[in-house]
């Protein structure tokens, strides 16, 4: 099913502690990481061997942290085209379990120019119903 | 190992090239949830002003892993793979990348530092993608490797 997606953004409607619409994903299960594997091309075995993640010191494997990076990438193209994206930025804070249930979120910082271009910073964060945060960073996005 | 070595700062890292794919694209975007034909449909792309398929944001460090061996540059400075965690990442962009392009990935190694008395090393590792003479994105690593294990 897909969800709706929502209305393009109004630049002139947007300010500093505007929230992009959350975005919930389904939890992450071990065909996903099996499938982000293949599709991202990291074949690193502590994401899709629980033998390897073991041997590594791991209890289980964990998600590759560009899973939760594409999931924010994924807030932000719901919410603007692609091509009005100028930079993604994130750090990892924290390993994301197998199973785990991230959540998306991003907050409008700043508004400012940029060149001949209006640009928003967006703070954005991936946290776990456990109220861990599993990443956080920064876009920038033109707004016209 | 406890500590990595710094002379390799400016080591530049060999090329990758990936001629993208809509298969590929496709099944990133199934990876990733992705729904919006947008990224899967060739007429919803085309509908929406995109000459085929674009690769979403993150994609573009796939690239990253279109050689033989994507990790023995982190091998040749000592570290266990499976010990390394990747700790930010970066992504500038210039163009957006699109199904049948042919992109080329070239990258070096911008820093080494370590943190917390040796026992966490950074590496730093400055990427650039190109489609022909276009640069399409800069990209900014950091993997994070314990020290002072085995």
């Amino acid at each position: 099913m897909t969800p709706p997606m929502p209305t393009p953004i109004d630049a002139a409607q947007l300010s500093v502690g505007t929230e992009l619409p959350p975005l919930r994903v389904e939890p992450i299960s071990r065909t996903t990481l099996a499938l982000f594997a293949g599709g991202a091309g990291d074949h690193n075995p502590v994401h899709v061997d629980i033998d390897a993640a073991r041997a590594a010191g791991y209890d289980d494997v964990f998600a590759h942290g560009m899973l939760s990076m594409a999931y924010l990438g994924r807030l932000l193209t719901r919410w603007v085209p692609q091509q009005r994206i100028r930079s993604l930025q994130t750090r990892f804070v924290a390993v994301t379990p197998v199973g785990a249930h991230p959540e998306c979120r991003g907050t409008v910082t700043a508004i400012d120019r940029a060149g001949d271009e209006t640009v928003a910073t967006i703070s954005l964060q991936v946290t776990l119903p456990d109220g861990t945060t599993t990443l956080t960073g920064q876009a920038r996005v033109a707004l016209a | 190992m406890s500590t990595i070595d710094t002379s390799a700062i400016g080591r530049e890292l060999p090329e990758a090239s990936m001629l993208v794919e809509r298969g590929r694209l496709r099944l990133f975007c199934k990876a990733i949830g992705e729904t919006d034909p947008v990224y899967t449909d060739v007429d919803a792309a085309r509908a929406a002003g995109h000459p085929d398929l674009p690769a979403p944001p993150t994609f573009l460090c796939a690239i990253q892993h279109e050689r033989d061996n994507p990790f023995d540059w982190l091998n040749e400075l000592g570290s266990d793979l499976t010990q390394v965690l990747h700790g930010e990442q970066h992504f500038t962009y210039h163009a957006l990348a699109y199904a049948g392009d042919r992109l080329v990935l070239s990258s070096r190694i911008a820093d080494i530092y370590q943190r917390k008395g040796g026992a966490l090393n950074f590496i730093v590792r400055n990427s650039i993608v190109r489609r022909g003479e276009t640069t399409v994105a800069e990209l900014k690593d950091i993997v994070v490797i314990p020290g002072g294990h085995q």
